[in-house]
């Protein structure tokens, strides 16, 4: 699932840095190794990023195994218990339709991960492509791609979210048009970022060479820039995450996100918070995860930054 | 100079430092040790320093990147970080001030130890004036000095500097002057309060040569009018010869050589010193001789192995070399410390770098002894112009102006040929440079190269055949190769753009490898896990890779330490022989150009002045900037520095957005001085040619040149 990319992306370099080095040889000419075990070292020392990260990935296997161990469906109905506070049969309790909170939460929690990964994963791409080519082609290019960028900033967002999203085709995957909603309006400060970058990278002299080698400029774009540049990706895309997923909360609490039979951690706050100090737990689990997931990815993308920046500013033997 | 003594000590009528020694040793270092944490374990950066300095002497301290020279004056001045431990003893006049805490310290910084940073730029602060700053260096250390007391002493400080209308330019900011002009700035403020030592941290590597004359020039007359002893830190040693008195060479963060400058030059005995002696491009060899090559880096100070740090580079090298690392000793001269075992047989059997050092055998190649006219040219520039325009106007953009950054130039490369291009930084070299690479029309003239003519290319795909033979090699080191991208991809890419087989890939990259001095297997490594040198070779072997007929240089070997620059020319040689190359080599190092060139241009603002063979030129200069250009270069030879009379030029280059009418030169130039009026409106009105001289292959845009011997 596409949760655990990030997560599992840090683990299989643990992995790798681990097991690869059978000959002294070869550990020598694996030094690409060596600068991710360096990075995943420098992330470990960050005890902050580490729980989180643990937390995260305790919170995506929830989100997965989750449905198939709770003693109740998330559509299910209890005709005996409606709005039952915690019990051994109910562990959070009911709702007033008699569903069960617990596995109404874990649903919630997959959809606002899934959510926040795509929206993250899409919008910050969609940064690197503008801001590089942008800044790479300069002229012309650059001018109506900044003009859009602007454009973009200064439309209110969540408005027009809300108007496409309730207005939109409905039914069970009536939330991917979400997901592009809000990527196609979550990438452009990042995107002016890359575009800053990127004008200072086209000038070094290997961009330069590759250009005088007549090399083609989307495969300069790709093979010289971005990887360059991919520190500040990384983070951009994981603390896109945490933005993402309050997004999409702050949408579906209003009622124009995630839409009815659908759940998310918005659409299950949104009905608690009515009840709030009466039925304290059907609220109080989903906006608690919510806090828990949140927090959990800025340590990660706090983490991923302390470790990558020193070294993308010292990517030759600078100090 | 306009000030003198007398007249400096009435501006500060407040109560003078008492100095209080004016002979003798002012600055003792004894066992002086520096030492960082790393992840790695501690660096060594300094191990045992010692040395005394008399006032008014002026000591160098010599080394190549990272063997502590810097690290020394700093630790002296207590402006290392905290985390650095530093043990020994510094002494001032008898008092110890190391390990001085940060208050006392200040107090003795800037008033008894003054200090010149290498760049200019970042050592003064962009907000404030120049006069405001030199004020500030005066009033932190005496309250009772009146502002505009202060403010009179910057002004006789600036003009003392040489700084033109000095009343004037002490308003100005930082920004508002030129490199050299702040470098001037810089030593006003050293010598503001008249400070005991002055530790000068690489003064002119910053600056051009011409440049680079004034400042030496002016630190000269600094050090002249405060008597105060200097610490030279450089890795120029022709700057040392023309400057020092004494000289300390440092390896690996150790001392391995101390003696008198005569000594170090003429006489040295240990072998490093003798490399780095060898491996220096001589401005005055007319014949070439090969460049002695020190193999292999410097050793990195973490967890160095036991002996002579210097014995893995060394062809000396016996076993015995490795056992423990040999004191500093007395050689066969009193005042003359080698740290070498060995120093008593480098003495008694007179070994010089070529009995030392393995010297490549420079063959001239079955091209050059073909006369140049049956040689097939490789690149010729027709009356090339490049402009550029200068807007103004956020909304509407308007022009202002126009960059005459190449204003009609003509040249020609044959085949098997080098070209050397000189010229001051804003000249136009790089962008003559640029243009040819691009491939693409220029504002006016024409560039052709192989025969074709860059005007008639219409498809990229016909760009890309054409660029298989002409390839370019960087300056830095650093920035030319993509730290992303593991070496082997890095030296392949070209071949991948013109889509060459994959096996044929994989054998040629290897085969460049070892051309170049690589090891084939270290090609899955990345950038940063070599050295300087090792990345410039990467460069090379990358430009290589299509086995183009002419190749570009852009100062190859400028930011490379001088071992590893010899290795890196000694293989350019090579390379070009054996590959019959024609190379086209931008620098702004007349000794390298002189080394490797067969034929030099120099360019002055846009306009080429001096064309020629190199030899003919070199020895026989008739233009006057060719002349400054030349006699600005330091020889690293004490006797012959000594007795040069250089030819200053004055100010800096002029803006090429608004160039001088007629002959460019004019307002720098020391013969147009001389003219008389009548002849001066020859220069002022006519643009001079390039006037053949009569000899073959020389020619000169000068209305009066004459020959002239400043080498």
């Amino acid at each position: 699932m596409s949760e655990q990319l990030i997560g599992e992306q840090v683990v299989a370099a643990e992995l790798s840095g681990e097991t690869d080095n059978p000959t002294p040889e070869e550990q020598r000419s694996g030094k690409r190794l060596n600068r991710r075990q360096l990075i995943v070292r420098r992330f470990l020392r960050n005890k902050t990023a580490v729980v989180g990260l643990v937390v995260f990935l305790l919170l995506a296997l929830l989100a997965i195994v989750g449905p198939y161990v709770t003693p109740w469906g998330w559509d299910q109905i209890d005709d005996s218990s409606f709005l039952s506070p915690p019990s051994a049969s109910h562990w959070l309790g009911t709702t007033q339709e008699g569903r069960d909170v617990l596995a109404l939460t874990i649903k919630g929690l997959s959809k606002s991960m899934l959510v926040g990964v795509l929206v993250a994963l899409l919008s910050t791409s969609m940064a690197a492509l503008v801001g590089s080519v942008a800044a790479y082609f300069g002229m012309i290019v650059e001018k109506t791609l900044l003009w859009i960028i602007d454009l973009l900033l200064v439309i209110p967002s969540f408005l027009i979210i809300a108007v496409i999203s309730t207005g939109g085709p409905q039914g069970a995957y009536s939330w991917l048009l979400l997901v592009l909603l809000l990527a196609a309006f979550g990438w452009m400060l990042t995107a002016r970022v890359v575009r800053s970058l990127t004008l200072a990278l086209k000038d070094l002299d290997y961009v330069q060479a590759a250009r005088f080698m007549s090399v083609p400029a989307p495969t300069i774009i790709v093979r010289h820039i971005l990887p360059n540049i991919s520190s500040l990706l990384v983070v951009d895309a994981t603390l896109n995450v945490g933005g993402a997923i309050l997004g999409e909360t702050g949408l579906s609490y209003f009622g124009f996100g995630i839409q009815p039979p659908d759940t998310s951690l918005g659409t299950l706050i949104a009905d608690g918070q009515s009840s709030a100090t009466v039925f304290p737990w059907i609220f109080l689990s989903p906006a608690i995860l919510l806090v828990i997931i949140v927090l959990s990815v800025n340590a990660i993308g706090d983490g991923l930054r302390d470790a990558l920046d020193p070294n993308s500013g010292a990517s030759g033997r600078a100090m | 100079m306009s000030t003198d003594t007398t007249d400096r000590s009435t501006a500060t009528a407040a109560p003078r430092k008492q100095r209080r020694t004016t002979e003798g040793t002012v600055l003792t270092v004894r066992d002086l040790n520096v030492t960082f944490p790393s992840e790695a374990g501690p660096v060594k950066a300094v191990r045992g320093l010692n040395f005394d300095l008399a006032a008014g002497e002026t000591m160098a301290i010599v080394g190549e990147s990272g063997s502590g020279k810097s690290v020394s004056s700093y630790a002296m001045m207590g402006l290392l970080p905290q985390n650095a431990r530093i043990t020994g003893s510094v002494k001032l006049h008898g008092d110890e001030i190391l390990n001085l805490d940060d208050a006392r310290m200040s107090r003795i910084r800037g008033r008894e130890l003054a200090i010149i940073f290498q760049d200019p730029l970042s050592a003064l602060t962009p907000v404030y004036s120049i006069g405001d700053q030199i004020v500030e260096a005066i009033r932190t250390h005496d309250k009772s000095v009146p502002k505009a007391k202060a403010m009179n002493r910057a002004v006789e400080l600036l003009d003392l500097v040489g700084i033109p209308n000095p009343q004037v330019r002490v308003r100005s900011f930082p920004h508002e002057f030129s490199g050299g002009m702040r470098q001037r700035a810089m030593i006003a403020m050293a010598i503001a309060n008249d400070p005991d030592v002055i530790i000068a941290d690489e003064p002119t590597t910053a600056l051009d040569v011409t440049i680079q004359a004034q400042v030496l020039e002016v630190l000269k007359t600094a050090q002249r009018e405060t008597g105060a002893a200097m610490i030279m830190i450089t890795h120029d040693l022709g700057v040392v010869a023309g400057i020092a008195d004494r000289v300390t060479v440092m390896y690996a963060g150790r001392p391995v050589e101390q003696g008198s400058v005569d000594e170090i030059f003429y006489a040295p005995r240990m072998p490093y010193t003798i490399g780095l002696l060898g491996a220096v491009p001589r401005l005055d060899a007319s014949e070439k001789q090969p460049l002695a090559s020190l193999e292999g880096n410097p050793p990195s100070v973490v967890n160095l192995p036991p002996g002579c740090p210097f014995a893995p580079r060394c062809p000396m090298h016996q076993p015995d070399c490795l056992t423990a690392e040999p004191p500093l000793v007395p050689t066969d001269r009193p005042a003359h410390t080698a740290a070498c075992i060995y120093s008593d047989t480098i003495a008694t059997r007179e070994l010089g770098y070529a009995d030392i050092f393995p010297v490549p055998d420079l063959r001239p190649s079955s091209l050059e002894q073909a006369p140049r006219e049956s040689r097939p040219t490789v690149l010729e520039l027709q009356d090339l112009h490049r402009h550029y325009p200068l807007m103004k106007g956020a909304i509407f953009r308007r022009r202002v102006g126009t960059v005459y950054a190449v204003d009609g130039i003509d040249l020609e490369i044959r085949k098997g040929e080098t070209l050397g291009l000189v010229g001051e930084s804003g000249c136009g070299k790089s962008t003559t440079l640029l243009e040819v690479l691009q491939l693409k029309p220029p504002t006016e003239g024409n560039v052709v190269v192989l025969g074709k003519d860059v005007r008639e290319i219409r498809s990229g795909a016909e760009r890309r055949e054409l660029r298989r033979d002409l390839q370019v090699v960087f300056q830095d080191p650093m920035a030319s190769l993509d730290p992303r991208l593991p070496v082997f991809d890095i030296i392949a890419e070209p071949m991948t753009v013109q889509k060459m087989d994959k096996q044929a890939v994989e054998k040629r990259v290897r085969e460049l490898m070892a051309l170049v001095g690589l090891e084939p297997s270290h090609a899955d490594r990345y950038p940063q896990h070599f050295s300087g040198g090792q990345r410039q070779r990467i460069g090379i072997a990358r430009a290589l890779a299509l086995e183009p007929k002419l190749l570009v240089l852009d100062e190859p070997v400028s930011a490379l330490d001088v071992s590893i620059q010899a290795g890196v020319i000694n293989l350019l040689d090579e390379l070009k022989t054996r590959l019959g190359l024609s190379y086209l080599f931008v620098a702004h190092d007349l000794s390298v150009v002189r080394h490797i060139a067969d034929r030099v241009a120099v360019m002055y603002l846009g306009k080429l002045v001096e064309v020629g063979d190199v030899d003919r030129v070199f020895d026989h200069p008739t233009h006057p900037y060719t002349q400054a250009l030349l006699s600005a270069i330091p020889l690293p030879d004490p006797e012959k520095e000594r007795s040069r009379q250089r030819i200053l030029l004055t100010g800096d280059l002029p803006s090429p957005a608004n160039p001088p009418s007629g002959c460019k030169f004019r307002t720098r130039c020391p013969k147009f001085q001389t003219l008389s009026e009548s002849q001066q409106q020859l220069c002022i009105d006519t643009p001079p040619d390039l006037f053949d001289l009569g000899v073959p292959d020389h020619r000169s845009a000068c209305h009066y040149n004459a020959e002239l011997q400043v080498i």
